[in-house]
C-alpha cells in the first residue's frame, strides 16, 4: 500500500489514463485450446479455452506483454487479468480451487510491469487496479423468468467469493480494488462488504475504485437502479472513484457521468467501449473517434480518470492520454482526506 | 484514520439522508414530510397478516403497490409475528418486490425486532435500505455492533429512543438516549449523521393516566432539541398511537393525528409512518374539536382527557343523556350499579352497594353478583371497542370504591363464620383466613410495554385480588422464583412486541417442568387466541388463557379462581384451546404439504453403517399366559388415572393438591382397595403375546418382517391383505387355526408406515416408522417386534358385578384401573424386551419414573396412536402375532381390541427411534397406501379420513 499517497497526490495533478481490454488483445494471440491448458493443465477434465484468467498461469508473458503496452501507450493504471476470478465465475471449467493463485499470479505480473515502468519513468508512478469482475451471476435478479422470487446467488456466497478474490489481489500487490461492470449492485454491495472485512481484518487501508454498467438507452443498470439511486446504494463506503464503464460507447455514457459528478465529492472514471458493437459484434470506434467523444467529458470537467473497456486497444488509449494531457482533471475537494 | 465526522461530511455533497430503489429519494430540509407505508407490516395490518399467513404473496404485492401508488416515498415491511417464520418471509416477500419495478422504485425500511430479519432483508436489497431499528436497549457493545454491520451493508437506521433501563418516556430520556446514541454511532462508529433517523416513541395521550399526560408534548419538544442539537439526523415515528385510546372513534383519531403532525414537523419530524386515510386536513378540523385535541395533546387542562372523551361521544354521534339526567336512579338496583361502573360514576355507588348488601345474605354475593354483572357488561363494552381505555379505569375505579365499602362487613363475616366453625370443633390450621388470590403480573424478558398490563392490574385490584406486579423486561427466572415466593395463584404475562411472544412460550414450559399448576394468562397487543392455542397452550398442561382486552381478565381470573365452576371452567378451556388449535392447523397446512415421493426423499436418515444394531436373543414368537398382576403395580402410572376422574395433577403431587389433594387421596386410596381385592383374589388375568422378527425396509415406507424364526407356531399362506373388511360385531377366527410348529418355514408379512407430508422446514425430516429400520438396500440385516398386552380378562364380569350392586363408583373404578394395568404391563413387558429377550439394553436401570417419562432407547408405537394413526395395520399384527388365538383378544369392526384393557404396538429399538405425530397426509399418500396394501381406496380413506388434509 506505500503507493497510496502518490496515487492520491498523482490524481489530484492530473487525469489518470486507465488500460484498455485484455480481452481484445488476448484474441490476436489466437491462443489454442493446448496454449490455453499449458503444460499443467493438459490433462484437465474439461475444455478451458476461453478462460482469458487462466492465461495468468499458463501463458503469463503474453499478459504481461499486454500490459506493458497499455503502459507504454500512457496508462497510468492497469488492471489485473482477473475479471472472472472468483469461485462463482471460475465454477463454469471446475476451477474454483484455483481461484486464489490466479488472482495473486495476475497481481503479481501486473505489479512488475509496473514497477518496471515506475523505475524507468520515476515521475508517472505505474499503479496495478485489482480488477473484480460482476460473477456471472446476479444477487437481485432472478434468472427464471416465471420465478421472479427465486435467486441463483446469495449475498453471503458473493460476500465469500469476492473476499478471497480480494485478499489474493491484495497479496499479489495490486494498490487498489476495481469492483467493475456492475450490473446489478447487490453484487457490488456484497463485494463492498468483503473488501471492508479484509480492510478491518488487516488494518489498512484500500483505496477503492467501483465502475458501474449502464446496460442500454434507458439509462440504468441490468437490475434497474438509475445512475443516483447507484451512487446512493454504494456510498456507504469510502471511495477513490465511481463512475461506468462497458455496454456503452463513451458518447453515451455522458448523460450518466454528469448525473453522478454533479453528485458526489469522490472521483469521477470512465472507460467507455470503443463505440456499440456493429452488426458482427465488433467495437469499431478507431482511437482518434472515440478521443473526440472522450474530449467532450474533458470540456466538461467530469472525469478523473479515463480508460477504455470493449474493442479498446494500446492506439485507443495512446490518443485518449494525448488529449487528456491537454485537461485540468476535475476538481476534487476531499481526497487528501481519504487516508 | 482520519478524523471521521469531518470525512463523512465532506464526502457528500450534502448531508442530507439519501436512499434508493431503483430510483432516489433524498430527504432535504426543504422536503415535505415523508410518509412510510404501514400496510406491509403484518404487525399493523391484519390483511396483510393473512396474506401472509397463507403464503398469498402475490396478493400481498398489491398491498405494496397500492402504498407506492397512493404515495408511500418508503415502504415498510415487517415480518414479526408468532406465528410466521419472519426471516423466510421477509426474504421471499422482498426478493418478489424487487422484481416489481414500480414498487422497487422506492426505498425499502426493513422493520424487525430480531436482527436476524434485518440481516437477511438487507442482504437481498441492492438499494439503501432503512433499517427499523436497533437501539440501546441491549446495552452499548450490541448496538455498535449492529450499526457497523448497517452501516457495512449501506442502510440509513432507525433508533429507538430506548436504552438499557427502558423506553425513553419522558422529555429528559429522550433527549439522553438520542444524544447518546448519536455520539456512539458518529464518533465510534463512524455513522454518517444524515443517515440517523430518531424514533423518539410516540405514545398515546388521554389514556385516563396522570403519567401519560406529557406524552405528545414531551414528544413533540424532544423533537425539537434533537434536530437542534444533534446535526443532519432525522426523526420519526409510528404517529397513530397518539390516538390509541380512541380506537373505534375514526374522527377523532384523524383530528388528533393532524394536530399532533402538525405540531410534531413544524419541531422538526420529518419522517413518519401515517395511515393517509387516518389523516383530516389540519384546517378542516371543526373548532370545538381542535381545541378539545390541543387541550389534551399539550396538556393544557387538567380535565382535558374527560372533556375530549365526553366530546368524542358527540362526535361519533352517539350523544346519549346528558351527564345530568337523573332518571336513571329510577331504574332497578342492578342497571344503576351498572350504569354507575360503566359510566364510571361513583357518586352513587355506596348507596347502591348498601341496598344490595340489605338485601344479599352475605356482602361478599354483592361483589361476586351485582358488581361483576356490572363489570361484565365494561368488558363486553371495551371488548367491542365501545368503551375507551380511560373509560375502564374509571369504571375500576368506582368499583375499587365499592369493594372498599363493602370490606369491612365482609372482614365481619369471615370472623363470625370462623368463631361458628371453631364451636363447632373445626381444627385451628384449617380456619387459615382465606387470603385474597394473587395474580403476578408480569411484562415479559425484553419487553417493556405496559400500559396494557397496568389497567389489568388496577382492574384485577380493584376486584379485590392482590396483585404482585412484577413490573417490565421480566426474566422468566424471577417470574418463577416471585410465583413461588407468593403461592400466586394466577400467572399474567404481558408483551407488545412479537420476541414477548417466545418469552411467553419459554415460560410455559418452565412452568410445566417446574410442576407448576397455576393458571396462566396471555395478553398483549400481539398475544393472539391462535398463538397461544398453537404455541402455549401445548407447552403447559394447565390452563392457559388468552385474555383479549384488559377489562376481560376480571371475567376470566374470576372464573379461573372461582371455587365452584373453576376446574370445569379450565377444562372447558383447555377443550377449547384445542379444538381451536387443531381447527387451526388443520386450516393452516393446507398449503403445506408436500407430495408422498417429495416426502420420502426427506426421510428421516440414519447411518446405516454406524448405527447399532442389536441382534435379538430371542427371536420368534411368545406368549405368556398367566401373568401376575401384582407385578405390575409398580409400573402403573398414576396420573391417567386421576385424569379419567377429572382430577387433573401429577401423581403423587396430586395427592397434596390444593384444590383436588382431598379428593384424590380418597380416590387413591379407594383405588388401592379394589387392586388389592384385584390381585389377591386374582379378579383379572393378564395375558401377552409378543414376537422379535428380522425386518427391512422396503419401498421406503414399507417393513417387510420375515418369519423363519417364529418357534411357537408356525404361520398360514395369508398375504399380508386381510381378508375382507370385518361387519359389525367383533371378528371372529377367520384365520386358519394353528397349524403345527415348522422351524424354519419361511413367511413374510409387511407393515405399511405412514409418513408424515407436511411441509418441513430445512433439516427436519419427513418421518415415517419404517425410517427407524435398514432398508434392504442397505445389506444390514434389521430386526423388529411387535406386541399385544391384555389385563382385560374379567373386566367386564368385575365390572358389572359393582353395577348389579349399584355401586357405579367401583365399576368405573375396575375399568380404570385395568386401563392402567394394561398400560403397566405394556410398559413392563417392553423393559423386559429391552433388557431381556432382545437385550439390546440389558444393562438398563430406569426407575418407574423414567418409564413414565419414556427415557428409555427405542419406542414401542402403537397404531392408532400419533406415529402410526392407522388402525388398519393392527390387523396385520393380530396376523403376525396370532393374537387371537394366542391370547384371545379381539378386534372389533372398529378395530378397537377387546377386552378394552390391551395395548398392542410395535418395538423399534435403534436408538434413534423417536416418537412423533403423523400429523396430516394427502390423498395421494392414502391412494399409494391404498395401492400397496392392495385394499380399496375407499377403504384406505375411510381409515385415514381422520389423518387426511383438507
Amino acid at each position: 500500500m506505500k503507493h497510496n499517497s502518490t496515487l492520491k497526490r498523482a490524481l489530484q495533478d492530473r487525469i489518470l489514463i486507465l488500460d484498455g481490454a485484455m480481452g481484445t488483445m488476448l484474441q490476436r494471440y489466437k491462443f489454442s485450446e493446448e496454449d490455453f491448458r499449458g503444460k499443467r493443465f493438459a490433462d484437465f477434465h474439461k475444455p478451458v479455452k476461453g478462460n482469458n484468467d487462466l492465461l495468468s498461469i499458463t501463458q503469463p508473458s503474453a499478459i504481461a506483454d499486454v500490459h506493458a503496452k497499455y503502459f507504454a501507450a500512457g496508462a497510468d493504471i492497469v488492471e489485473t487479468n482477473t475479471f472472472s476470478g472468483t469461485t462463482i465465475a471460475m465454477a463454469d471449467y471446475d476451477m474454483e480451487d484455483l481461484v486464489y493463485e490466479l488472482n495473486f499470479e495476475s497481481a503479481k505480473i501486473a505489479r512488475r510491469v509496473a514497477d518496471e515502468f515506475t523505475e524507468k519513468e520515476p515521475h508517472k508512478p505505474r499503479f496495478v487496479a485489482g480488477a473484480i469482475g460482476p460473477t456471472n451471476k446476479t444477487a437481485s435478479m432472478s434468472p427464471d423468468v416465471n420465478d421472479p422470487g427465486f435467486r441463483a446467488i446469495r449475498f453471503d456466497e458473493l460476500r465469500i467469493a469476492y473476499k478471497q478474490q480480494a485478499e489474493a489481489l491484495l497479496d499479489g500487490g495490486a494498490d487498489l480494488l476495481l469492483v467493475e461492470t456492475i450490473f446489478d449492485t447487490l453484487n457490488a454491495k456484497a463485494a463492498l462488504f468483503a473488501i471492508e472485512e479484509v480492510k478491518e481484518e488487516r488494518n489498512i487501508e484500500v483505496p477503492i475504485m467501483i465502475s458501474g454498467t449502464i446496460t442500454d438507452a434507458s439509462g440504468r443498470t441490468l437490475s434497474g437502479q438509475t445512475a443516483e439511486a447507484f451512487l446512493i446504494s454504494i456510498s456507504h463506503i469510502p471511495l477513490l472513484s465511481v463512475g461506468f464503464n462497458c455496454a456503452l460507447g463513451a458518447k453515451q455514457l455522458t448523460p450518466h457521468l454528469e448525473a453522478i459528478a454533479a453528485r458526489t465529492d469522490v472521483a469521477i472514471s470512465a472507460y467507455p467501449n470503443a463505440g456499440l458493437p456493429n452488426a458482427f459484434g465488433e467495437y469499431d470506434e478507431s482511437p482518434d473517434q472515440m478521443a473526440t467523444q472522450i474530449r467532450e467529458y474533458l470540456d466538461k470537467k467530469l472525469i478523473n480518470i479515463i480508460g477504455g473497456c470493449c474493442g479498446t486497444t494500446p492506439p485507443h488509449i495512446e490518443a485518449i492520454a494525448q488529449i487528456a494531457k491537454e485537461y485540468e482533471p476535475r476538481l476534487l475537494t476531499s481526497i487528501t482526506t481519504l487516508n | 484514520m482520519q478524523n471521521s465526522t469531518a470525512l463523512v461530511g465532506s464526502l457528500q455533497k450534502k448531508r442530507v439522508l439519501k436512499l434508493s430503489g431503483l430510483e432516489p429519494l433524498v430527504i432535504t430540509p426543504e422536503s415535505n414530510f415523508i410518509n412510510v407505508g404501514e400496510r406491509t407490516n403484518v404487525a399493523g395490518s391484519k390483511k396483510f397478516l393473512r396474506l401472509i399467513k397463507d403464503r398469498k404473496f402475490e396478493e400481498a404485492l398489491s398491498v405494496a403497490r397500492d402504498q407506492v401508488e397512493g404515495g408511500a416515498q418508503i415502504i415498510d415491511i415487517n415480518m414479526d409475528d408468532g406465528l410466521i417464520d419472519g426471516k423466510e418471509a421477509m426474504v421471499t416477500f422482498l426478493n418478489l418486490v424487487i422484481a416489481e419495478p414500480d414498487i422497487a422504485r422506492v426505498p425499502i425500511m426493513i422493520d424487525s425486532s430480531k436482527w436476524e430479519i434485518i440481516e437477511a432483508g438487507l442482504q437481498v436489497v441492492q438499494g439503501k435500505c432503512v433499517v427499523n431499528s436497533i437501539s440501546l436497549k441491549e446495552g452499548e457493545a450490541e448496538f455498535m455492533h449492529h450499526a457497523k454491520l448497517v452501516k457495512r451493508y449501506g442502510a440509513a437506521v432507525i433508533i429507538m429512543a430506548f436504552d438499557e433501563v427502558g423506553q425513553a418516556d419522558n422529555y429528559d430520556r429522550r433527549c439522553e438516549i438520542a444524544k447518546r446514541s448519536y455520539d456512539i454511532l458518529v464518533n465510534q462508529v463512524n455513522f454518517a449523521p444524515e443517515d440517523i433517523i430518531f424514533d423518539l416513541n410516540i405514545f398515546p395521550v388521554a389514556t385516563g393516566m396522570e403519567e401519560h399526560r406529557r406524552n405528545a408534548i414531551d414528544f413533540i419538544e424532544a423533537t425539537k432539541w434533537v434536530k437542534e442539537n444533534l446535526p443532519y439526523c432525522n426523526v420519526s415515528g409510528g404517529v397513530s398511537n397518539v390516538s390509541f385510546s380512541f380506537r373505534g372513534n375514526n374522527p377523532v383519531r384523524e383530528a388528533m393525528h393532524s394536530v399532533f403532525l402538525y405540531h410534531a414537523i413544524k419541531a422538526g419530524m420529518n419522517i413518519g409512518i401515517v395511515n393517509p386515510t387516518m389523516l383530516e386536513i389540519y384546517d378542516n378540523i371543526p373548532k370545538t374539536l381542535l381545541d378539545h385535541v390541543e387541550d389534551v395533546m399539550f396538556d393544557r387542562r387538567t380535565d382535558a382527557t374527560e372533556r375530549l372523551l365526553d366530546f368524542a361521544e358527540t362526535v361519533v354521534g352517539k350523544a346519549k343523556e346528558s351527564t345530568v339526567d337523573l332518571s336513571w336512579r329510577k331504574e332497578p338496583l342492578q342497571s344503576r350499579i351498572t350504569r354507575a361502573l360503566v359510566k364510571g360514576i361513583d357518586q352513587y355507588i355506596i348507596e347502591d352497594v348498601e341496598e344490595a348488601r340489605q338485601s344479599s345474605e352475605k356482602t361478599i354475593e354483592v361483589i361476586e353478583g351485582n358488581l361483576m354483572t356490572g363489570m361484565n357488561v365494561v368488558g363486553d363494552l371495551f371488548g367491542d371497542g365501545k368503551m375507551f381505555l380511560p373509560q375502564v379505569v374509571k369504571s375500576a375505579r368506582v368499583m375499587k370504591k365499592a369493594v372498599a365499602y363493602l370490606e369491612p362487613f365482609i372482614e365481619e363475616e369471615k370472623k363470625e363464620d370462623k368463631r361458628k366453625r371453631k364451636e363447632q370443633g373445626v381444627k385451628e390450621e384449617s380456619l387459615e383466613e382465606t387470603r385474597a388470590p394473587r395474580v403476578l403480573m408480569a411484562t415479559v424478558k425484553g419487553d417493556v410495554h405496559d400500559i396494557g398490563k397496568n389497567i389489568v392490574s388496577v382492574v384485577l385490584a380493584c376486584n379485590n385480588y392482590e396483585i404482585i406486579d412484577l413490573g417490565v423486561m421480566v426474566p422468566p427466572e424471577k417470574i418463577i422464583a416471585e410465583a413461588k415466593a407468593h403461592q400466586v395463584d394466577i400467572i399474567g404475562l404481558s408483551g407488545l412486541i412479537t420476541p414477548s411472544l417466545d418469552e411467553m412460550v419459554f415460560l410455559a414450559k418452565e412452568m410445566e417442568r417446574q410442576n407448576f399448576e397455576v393458571p396462566l394468562m396471555i395478553g398483549g397487543a400481539t398475544t393472539s387466541k391462535a398463538h397461544t392455542a398453537v404455541k402455549i397452550d401445548p407447552q403447559y398442561k394447565h390452563a392457559v388463557v388468552h385474555v383479549n382486552d384488559a377489562s376481560r381478565a376480571v371475567t376470566v381470573v374470576g372464573n379461573l379462581l372461582q371455587k365452584e365452576k373453576k376446574v370445569r371452567y379450565k377444562r372447558d378451556l383447555k377443550k377449547d384451546y384445542e379444538v381451536f388449535r387443531e381447527s387451526f392447523l388443520g386450516r393452516q397446512r393446507i398449503k403445506e404439504y408436500v407430495s408422498i415421493e417429495g416426502a420420502r426423499k426427506n426421510k428421516f436418515q440414519i447411518d446405516w453403517r454406524t448405527s447399532e444394531i442389536v441382534t435379538p436373543k430371542e427371536l420368534g414368537l411368545q406368549i405368556i399366559d398367566n401373568f401376575d398382576i401384582a407385578i405390575l403395580r409398580d409400573y402403573i402410572d398414576w396420573s391417567p388415572f386421576f385424569r379419567s376422574w377429572d382430577l387433573h395433577g401429577k401423581y403423587p403431587r396430586i395427592l397434596r393438591d390444593e384444590v383436588v389433594g382431598e379428593q384424590a387421596t380418597e380416590l387413591f386410596a379407594d383405588a388401592q382397595v379394589i387392586l388389592d381385592k384385584i390381585i389377591s383374589e386374582k379378579l383379572l388375568t393378564a395375558k401377552a403375546v409378543f414376537g422379535l422378527f428380522e425386518a427391512n425396509t422396503v419401498n421406503d415406507d414399507d417393513i417387510e418382517i420375515t418369519g423363519k424364526h417364529f418357534d411357537r407356531l408356525s404361520v398360514t399362506n395369508n398375504s399380508n391383505s386381510h381378508p375382507e373388511p370385518f361387519e359389525n360385531h367383533i371378528i371372529t377366527n377367520k384365520i386358519n387355526s394353528h397349524p403345527e410348529l415348522v422351524e424354519g418355514q419361511v413367511e413374510n408379512y409387511i407393515f405399511r408406515t405412514l409418513r408424515q407430508q407436511s411441509k418441513k422446514a430445512t433439516g427436519r425430516p419427513n418421518i415415517a416408522l419404517a425410517d427407524f429400520i435398514a432398508p434392504t438396500a442397505s445389506g444390514i440385516q434389521d430386526y423388529m417386534g411387535c406386541f399385544c398386552v391384555s389385563t382385560g380378562f374379567g373386566t367386564k364380569e368385575l365390572a358389572e358385578k359393582y353395577e348389579a350392586a349399584h355401586d357405579d363408583y367401583n365399576s368405573i373404578m375396575v375399568k380404570a384401573l385395568a386401563d392402567r394395568l394394561a398400560e403397566a404391563f405394556a410398559e413392563y413387558l417392553h423393559k423386559k424386551v429391552r433388557t431381556n429377550h432382545w437385550g439390546y439394553a440389558a444393562d438398563e436401570a430406569l426407575s418407574n419414573d423414567d418409564l413414565i417419562k419414556e427415557t428409555y432407547k427405542g419406542i414401542r408405537p402403537a397404531p392408532g396412536y400419533p406415529a402410526c394413526p392407522d388402525h388398519l395395520e393392527k390387523e396385520t399384527i393380530w396376523e403376525v402375532l396370532k393374537v387371537k388365538e394366542n391370547i384371545g383378544v379381539e378386534l372389533t369392526s372398529g378395530l378397537a381390541m377387546w377386552p378394552a384393557a390391551s395395548v398392542s404396538g410395535y418395538y423399534f429399538a435403534n436408538p434413534e427411534a423417536r416418537y412423533f405425530g403423523l400429523g396430516k397426509i394427502n390423498e395421494d399418500q392414502v391412494k399409494d397406501f391404498a395401492s400397496r396394501k392392495s385394499i380399496s381406496e375407499e377403504k384406505a380413506m375411510k381409515w385415514l379420513a381422520p389423518n387426511l388434509a383438507d
